[in-house]
């Protein structure tokens, strides 16, 4: 809980000036407003985007999380959610829309065949999980995820949200940003990531 | 009507147990559809599919066609030799076989003669191999059927190999290949509207929408070829959520299928069940028990309207109403989820309908739970939807006239469902070819002749009304008793023979070929997806017109791409 609030809890506060004022860190106001207002890339893939569709409606209402509105363009947004199936054909789209994206930026595998395939994993149109060419930040098991499960897996990644600082994000230093574009070619053919490109753990600090 | 004596040369009656139809010789194949379609009435083309029967070492291509006035449909197969597979097309005498001969072409590899656009459609140029070819193995490759064996048998790992995209390996060396770029997908679009405008000294405009765009209700792409606003030609470019149905399909157990066919048509689950177990069921020679045909029905039914909902909320999405008529579509359709929930278990992916019955059997309060909501919130909610859209001025000028279908090309481009009958072809399998019970209730098939966007989304709101109708007459007549043919089969036996079960799904023909060799595994097994068919005719429905009409066509079309890329 201590990570809802913006003041510190381990600065002392007068008792007739807790709930007024906030003494907080650089780290705890950064964090606390980038948790709160993630906007995710409207962007589906295949039955997974229905219950997205459906969690941004009125009955489930992502909106309460801060996550107001959805973006089409990825030059908006902060969040992509890989809802359904990558197949091979799309994987060069979906990297683009990636590098395409601001940082700092996450990426959510929602359901089954994002994390690792699903049904289809044996297909030969069929990417087995998202995390084969892109670094991903929580993955929600469900096919497809009900939109609670998406809801928790939002809530999840506002914890990894909070868990980072600004003094060792990657998106302040030197270094390979961009994934290489995979290519269509007798099968897709898939570059391996930079050496240094940070990892998906090493995000999280 | 007798092929046989009409054709005494080259045509001949398929005799293998289980099998029915003609089997003509390619030569002949262009007279036959011509006899069938000029004067024996069969004037809709429903499903074009290949076998590999690479055991005989053919391609046998199965063409079936039907009367849209009704009645039992004929089968007609061509066989090609697999080394050398070369035939005819038909795309001149049905204009609706142009996708599907595509799609075969970049499956199987046969070649179609005289096709307007032969490249490939699921799959991208360059990809090796034909991946239905009985002798394709793709790169996660296993075994041939499922099950497969164990994976850790004495706790060694057995697969599958982790070489999800170097296949072949040889061939994928720097220098070895070139990327597909689309050249030949817009030469084809160039060629087609036939050499660059003269009069101003201006150039056509190359537009792609998508694979990622909002209007496009998911990975899907139209490639238009615009001069200024005006939409001269466009093709739609699939394939982004191919998922290797058809494959998977053929190495899983019959039975393994059915969840499958949910995550076809992903909003309209329980419809797709229907096809696939009225297909093996036909196989099987069984039929469901008496309960289990009007609770098929009853769920059937209440998916159609789910569809239909969800479509014309985003049909106003497209059309610039943001959101909010579709909050409303989304506010109904979650309370038809919440009884698929307790019926099935599962919101979306119901997986509820077997071979001869269904899952389980649902208890009187979920079907009280039914009853109050088609007879006490559905209609008013309709009626409402009804009064806020369908004279809305703004919905009138975006939709009336827009994106027009006449009859003759709705029935050429094999269209189905609502997209066929807002251009004045009362054509619904319920009643042309009726199945299970629907030929004991009283409804009328909703069909319209403006051939245009508007009279599409009225089709939708009678469909619906329609729906309701027959869900109430079904469950006054509800009876008692099991839900289930004998006991259920973990692993049925299925006699060898083919079979084309065919239903009228929400998006219009869902059939399902099913070919049988005795094994638990289908030896074919081709889904005849309505979303993808109904494409067909995009291109002319969209000439002319401002390339904004395209985003309201693609929304009265309505697909779904799990169930057009499969």
């Amino acid at each position: 809980m201590t990570e809802e609030t913006l003041h510190d809890p381990q600065i002392p506060l007068p008792d007739n000036l807790l709930g007024r004022i906030a003494v907080t860190s650089i780290d705890r106001i950064y964090n606390w407003g980038r948790r709160n207002s993630v906007w995710p890339m409207m962007f589906g893939l295949a039955c997974c985007a229905i219950e997205m569709i459906c969690t941004q409606a009125s009955r489930f209402d992502k909106s309460r999380f801060g996550m107001e509105i959805m973006r089409p363009s990825p030059r908006q947004s902060d969040l992509l959610i890989i809802a359904g199936t990558v197949t091979k054909k799309m994987t060069p789209t979906i990297v683009r829309l990636y590098d395409q994206m601001a940082e700092p930026k996450y990426v959510i595998a929602m359901g089954a065949c994002a994390s690792g395939g699903g049904p289809f994993r044996e297909g030969y149109n069929v990417v087995p999980g998202i995390d084969q060419v892109l670094p991903v930040d929580v993955y929600i098991p469900g096919c497809p995820p009900t939109p609670q499960a998406l809801l928790n897996g939002l809530m999840e990644l506002q914890k990894v949200i909070s868990s980072q600082s600004w003094r060792t994000s990657p998106w302040y230093r030197r270094g390979p940003r961009e994934i290489p574009v995979p290519q269509l070619g007798p099968d897709l053919v898939v570059e391996p990531r930079p050496q240094n490109f940070p990892k998906t753990k090493e995000r999280g600090t | 009507m007798n092929l046989g004596e009409r054709f005494p040369q080259g045509v001949v009656r398929d005799e293998r147990p289980g099998y029915s139809g003609w089997i003509v010789d390619s030569s002949l194949l262009p007279n036959v559809a011509q006899t069938l379609r000029r004067e024996e009435g069969f004037d809709y083309l429903s499903s074009v599919t290949g076998v590999d029967y690479l055991p005989e070492d053919l391609f046998e291509t199965v063409y079936h066609v039907y009367r849209t006035g009704g009645g039992p449909g004929e089968i007609i197969k061509v066989r090609t030799p697999r080394g050398r597979p070369v035939l005819p097309s038909l795309t001149s005498i049905y204009p609706g076989a142009e996708f599907q001969e595509r799609e075969i072409w970049d499956l199987f590899g046969i070649q179609f003669d005289g096709h307007p656009d032969l490249r490939r459609i699921l799959l991208w140029e360059g990809f090796s191999g034909h991946p239905l070819r009985k002798d394709w193995r793709e790169p996660m490759y296993e075994e041939e059927t499922k099950p497969f064996g164990a994976r850790w048998p004495e706790g060694r790992r057995n697969g599958p190999p982790d070489r999800a995209f170097t296949r072949p390996a040889d061939a994928l060396a720097p220098g070895g290949w070139e990327a597909d770029d689309d050249r030949a997908l817009y030469a084809a679009l160039e060629n087609e509207a036939g050499g660059r405008p003269e009069a101003l000294q201006t150039e056509f405009l190359m537009v792609n929408l998508g694979p990622q765009h909002p209007s496009t209700h998911g990975v899907f792409r139209v490639a238009a070829l615009l001069d200024g606003e005006t939409v001269v030609n466009l093709k739609p470019v699939m394939g982004y959520l191919h998922r290797c149905h058809e494959k998977i399909g053929e190495r899983n157990t019959f039975p393994g299928n059915i969840p499958f066919t949910d995550r076809l048509d992903y909003l309209t689950s329980l419809s797709n069940n229907f096809g696939y177990v009225l297909a093996v069921e036909t196989l099987m020679g069984i039929r469901p028990p008496e309960r289990a045909e009007y609770l098929r029905v009853i769920l059937a039914e209440l998916t159609r309207i789910v569809s239909h909902l969800w479509s014309i909320g985003f049909l106003l999405n497209d059309l610039g109403a943001f959101f909010t008529p579709a909050l409303y579509a989304i506010e109904e359709r979650e309370l038809v989820v919440d009884i698929f929930e307790a019926v099935t278990g599962s919101r979306m992916m119901c997986n509820f309908f077997r071979f001869g019955g269904l899952a389980r059997d649902i208890d009187a309060g979920t079907v009280e739970a039914i009853r109050a909501l088609v007879e006490e919130r559905l209609p008013g909610k309709v009626d409402q939807l009804d009064a806020y859209l369908t004279g809305n001025e703004i919905v009138q000028a975006r939709c009336a006239g827009v994106g027009i279908l006449p009859r003759e090309k709705a029935l050429a481009y094999s269209a189905a469902g609502p997209v066929l009958r807002a251009s004045g072809v009362p054509y619904d399998v319920r009643k042309a070819e009726p199945y299970s019970v629907y030929d004991r209730f009283e409804w009328d098939v909703a069909c319209r002749g403006g051939c245009d966007v508007y009279d599409r989304y009225l089709v939708r709101m009678d469909e619906i009304r329609q729906s309701i109708r027959i869900i109430r007459q079904a469950l006054r007549a509800l009876p008692a008793g099991p839900v289930q043919t004998g006991k259920p089969q973990f692993q049925p036996r299925v006699p060898p023979g083919e079979a084309y079960g065919r239903v009228e799904g929400p998006k219009g023909e869902l059939g399902f070929y099913v070919v049988s060799t005795g094994r638990p595994n289908p030896w074919r097994y081709h889904v005849r997806a309505p979303s993808f068919i109904n494409l067909t005719g995009m291109a002319e429905m969209c000439r002319g017109g401002k390339v904004a009409d395209v985003v309201a066509v693609l929304g009265s079309i309505d697909i779904i791409l799990g169930e057009t890329d499969r």
